[in-house]
């Protein structure tokens, strides 16, 4: 039961949080920007419009785009939102959800590829080359982080804890990580068509109407997991959960934490142009080495 | 000789059973895809004579992983050796086939010489060639000789598994065979290579320092990335898989290496699980990359061409084919649920656990290595969508791919089977990890009736502090249930029509299968990220009409492959500046060699005479 909450909880409310961040992107560019909410209209409208598919293509092209849905969803509920553990952790630990994400980008990429189409291609050869670089470095984090709590469980590190540095060093090179997995500026850009600058788009480039609303609903919850594991690392919960107030102010402070976090990857990207394909190994080979720094912290106790 | 034959020859140990049914679990779907791969390929008696063949390898491989004694066994490895160079040069008809044979050859009776040294060394400790009696001789043997002796079967068998940079051999070799003697080789002949190992170094010599496992460890995760890395810029199908074999058995000596360390730093249970990590690795790497190679020798059947830039479009011509292709390479790119991840898993977790239990510096050292692995598995990915997308996806780039179909229902049969396989290893871990836990345990010598392996909750006790959770089943079961519900949430508040139209073309009025992306395109930034490993260099040639116009423009890259310019070319050129000063007493006159046959026999009359 609550892992169906979960879900419908992850799929409600992850497109507001992509809403949110566009909105201050666009207000601090000095424009008034789209409403919170867009992200819903243009599910919306995906939803009701026509679909094209690509008469080069096979069964792969319908297929990925559930199998990009299923794969994020199942790594949703392998996070404790609720409560301090994860609704479904007897099926996996932190690890795991590595794995899983793998999983719908393989079926993302290659779908891109049946498309017969040189943008797909593109897309999915610079996806696979930015993810491969994630890796190592989020294997490093995820080292880190297990040994500073003690165990892969992701639970071990949902509830009350002591901000140290390891953890504050995990949750910085975590963050660097979720700019490459989201694909946003420097490595990649949401908003970009221009074929130079693309990769992820390029992936999904022919996919339209329904099909394209699933990969997009995959996305955003994608972002709002990674989001709410950089929240557990940095801002834990400190709070008792007695009475309905306690209750209450915990709501509250798990949606601060998350607009904190949205807030600072609207300045990252404001701030900051995209890079060269080249230089990503450089950014990433940065996120790793902190990923070094934090299990070297961990193995000192501090 | 006699005496030999009369005594037990024959040890079926948990060791020897798991490898047997690593041999035999290959080996049928292979068979089985022989019948009708052959057919068409090569004349009646070559046939007769490549099933033969095909026998006699399994056969030998079979008696190298169950003898008992240290003579039989190197007995039954040369049978091994030389059965399986002649099946590397089955194709005679290739010049190629002819070279990869040599190389195969030289490789390995090289790597059979460090194995004869070390069994000597052996002998001379314990007068006997049997596996105990060397056993409990290793005991009381020196720490020096010991080291030795390891450094030697590492060598020797690193030879034969394929360790960078011994690996040189593999991807000629294994890719010039026939697809099911392909997928035999590198699904079990490079385990027996394993096997040697965890039989003579940890079970029978004992490992005592910690370097030994470092050692591993090290060699592995080169193997790992320089596999991965070199397979990604091949576009012959069959080689691609021979570096990947290069990549896994990295992986699976990852587990090996593990389990050595954690035995010297004394913490048997976890070696015990890094071991079953490996062992299991090692058998799901049997069976998908068996699969793999069944499936190229399919499309290398169905189109006549192993190089990847002249197909595409497959899926559609080779629904099946592709099908099962497709699982093999989720597999080995370690997605789940299958086999390939549950694996990888095993390995990382090793590590991590491993990590919670050493202290300082080699918590470090353990992360560090698996980040590699992590890395690996990503690159393994990025490979595998290549392949995969480039030979069946989208459009047929040649007449090759175009006049493809499906392959005859025994090939089909080989290929199900080992498909089949991947799933059942991929969801049913815990009873194989408990099956699993009997071998490790009984190689390394350790009593694991403490440990427990229930259904979803890995508890090694008493050395783990919290529980890991891994539960494939359950994670299929919510793929499947979040697809489907995907999918009905796709069918009901979906609108709109499905409409077949052409791929966006920009504008222009047609985009073929030169609008695709290739497999080189794909590989590009790797080629570049990797550039100051793989040292690419391009060759371009103008061809002009005149001084202003040009006519044609031809561009190729390159990587330089670095182990074979620098490491064995100079060698070969050293061996082949002694041959040539070697040839000036050997001129071809008769009277000479007459005299040197009176010289020899007068020396030995000598010594015979001081004796």
């Amino acid at each position: 039961m609550i892992i169906i909450l979960q879900i419908i909880l992850f799929i409600l409310t992850a497109p507001l949080l992509s809403g949110l961040i566009t909105k201050i992107k666009n207000n601090l560019r000095m424009r008034k920007g789209q409403s919170i909410i867009q992200p819903y209209y243009n599910l919306a409208k995906l939803f009701s419009k026509d679909e094209v598919i690509s008469e080069t293509s096979s069964w792969i092209f319908r297929v990925a785009p559930f199998v990009v849905l299923s794969s994020t969803l199942v790594a949703a509920i392998l996070i404790p939102v609720f409560i301090f553990a994860a609704p479904a952790y007897q099926i996996g630990d932190f690890l795991v959800l590595v794995f899983i994400f793998a999983l719908g980008r393989f079926f993302l990429a290659l779908s891109a590829l049946d498309t017969a189409s040189s943008f797909g291609g593109m897309g999915a050869s610079r996806e696979m080359f930015i993810s491969s670089l994630v890796e190592p470095a989020l294997c490093m984090v995820i080292f880190a982080i297990s040994l500073h709590f003690g165990s892969t469980d992701i639970s071990s590190f949902s509830g009350m804890h002591a901000i140290t540095v390891s953890s504050v060093v995990s949750a910085i090179a975590l963050f660097l990580i979720v700019i490459a997995e989201t694909s946003r500026i420097p490595i990649d850009n949401q908003e970009t068509h221009l074929e130079l600058t693309m990769v992820h788009e390029a992936m999904v480039l022919e996919y339209s109407g329904r099909s394209l609303a699933l990969i997009e609903v995959a996305s955003y919850v994608k972002q709002m997991i990674f989001f709410f594991l950089i929240a557990q690392l940095i801002f834990p919960i400190g709070l008792p959960l007695g009475n309905f107030t306690q209750m209450f102010l915990w709501i509250i402070w798990c949606i601060t934490r998350i607009v904190i976090i949205a807030i600072t990857v609207a300045l990252v990207e404001v701030s900051l142009a995209k890079m060269r394909l080249f230089r990503v190994a450089d950014f990433l080979g940065f996120a790793f080495v902190l990923g070094v720094i934090a299990t070297v912290c961990a193995i000192l106790g501090v | 000789m006699l005496n030999l034959l009369t005594k037990n020859l024959f040890l079926f140990d948990p060791l020897s059973l798991f490898f047997l049914s690593v041999i035999f679990v290959v080996s049928l779907p292979s068979l089985i895809y022989s019948f009708s791969y052959l057919k068409g390929e090569y004349s009646a008696a070559k046939i007769t004579l490549a099933q033969i063949l095909l026998l006699a390898f399994v056969l030998s491989m079979a008696f190298v992983v169950s003898v008992n004694n240290c003579l039989i066994f190197l007995i039954f490895w040369e049978i091994m050796s030389l059965v399986s160079y002649l099946l590397v040069i089955f194709d005679t008809k290739h010049a190629r086939s002819v070279q990869a044979g040599l190389i195969y050859i030289v490789m390995t009776h090289t790597g059979t010489a460090f194995i004869i040294a070390a069994f000597m060394i052996l002998h001379n400790n314990a007068h006997s060639f049997d596996f105990f009696a060397i056993k409990s001789a290793c005991q009381t043997m020196p720490y020096q000789t010991k080291n030795i002796v390891f450094l030697l079967f590492l060598i020797g068998f690193g030879t034969k598994a394929g360790i960078v940079p011994l690996h040189i051999w593999l991807p000629y070799a294994h890719p010039q065979a026939p697809s099911h003697i392909s997928s035999i080789m590198s699904g079990v002949m490079i385990k027996t290579a394993i096997y040697g190992i965890i039989r003579f170094v940890i079970f029978i010599l004992g490992v005592n320092s910690s370097w030994w496992g470092i050692l591993v460890l090290i060699l592995a995760v080169i193997s790992c990335l320089v596999g991965v890395i070199y397979a990604l810029m091949e576009h012959d199908i069959k080689r691609l898989l021979a570096y990947h074999s290069v990549e896994n058995i990295g992986i699976i000596l990852l587990g090996v290496g593990l389990a050595m360390f954690f035995t010297s730093l004394g913490l048997p249970y976890l070696a015990v699980f890094s071991l079953i990590a490996g062992l299991y690795h090692l058998i799901n790497h049997a069976i998908f990359k068996g699969l793999l190679f069944l499936c190229a020798g399919s499309v290398y059947k169905a189109t006549g061409t192993r190089d990847i830039e002249k197909l595409g479009g497959l899926i559609k011509k080779m629904p099946q084919t592709a099908a099962y292709f497709l699982l093999g390479a989720m597999a080995i790119s370690a997605l789940p649920p299958l086999n390939g991840f549950v694996s990888e898993w095993l390995t990382l977790q090793a590590f991590f656990l491993g990590a919670f239990n050493v202290i300082g510096g080699n918590k470090l050292f353990l992360g560090i290595c698996a980040a590699m692995l992590a890395l690996t598995s990503g690159l393994a990915a990025a490979c595998f969508v290549k392949v995969f997308g480039v030979t069946f996806l989208a459009k047929p780039r040649s007449h090759y791919a175009e006049s493809a179909k499906e392959v005859a229902l025994p090939m089909r049969i080989g290929m199900l089977i080992l498909a089949v396989l991947i799933v059942i290893f991929g969801l049913a871990a815990v009873p194989i990890i408990r099956l699993l836990a009997k071998v490790s345990g009984s190689s390394l010598g350790i009593d694991i009736s403490s440990m427990s392996f229930s259904l979803n909750n890995l508890t090694v006790t008493p050395q783990i502090v919290k529980d890991i959770y891994l539960s494939t089943p359950s994670l299929a079961l919510w793929f499947a249930l979040l697809g489907i519900a995907g999918f009905a949430i796709y069918r009901i508040f979906g609108r709109g029509r499905r409409v077949v139209y052409k791929t966006w073309d920009c504008g222009y009025y047609k985009i073929d299968s030169r609008n695709e992306y290739t497999a080189t395109a794909f590989s590009k930034p790797f080629r570049i990220a990797f550039s100051f490993f793989l040292l690419p260099y391009r060759k371009t040639q103008k061809i002009r009409e005149s001084f202003y116009h040009i006519k044609s423009f031809s561009y190729e890259t390159y990587t330089t492959k670095v182990f074979k310019k620098y490491i064995y070319d100079p060698v070969l050129a050293i061996v082949f500046k002694i041959a040539k000063s070697m040839r000036r007493i050997q001129p071809g006159s008769i009277h000479l060699y007459l005299g040197y046959i009176f010289i020899t026999l007068l020396l030995l009359i000598i010594f015979m005479g001081q004796l």
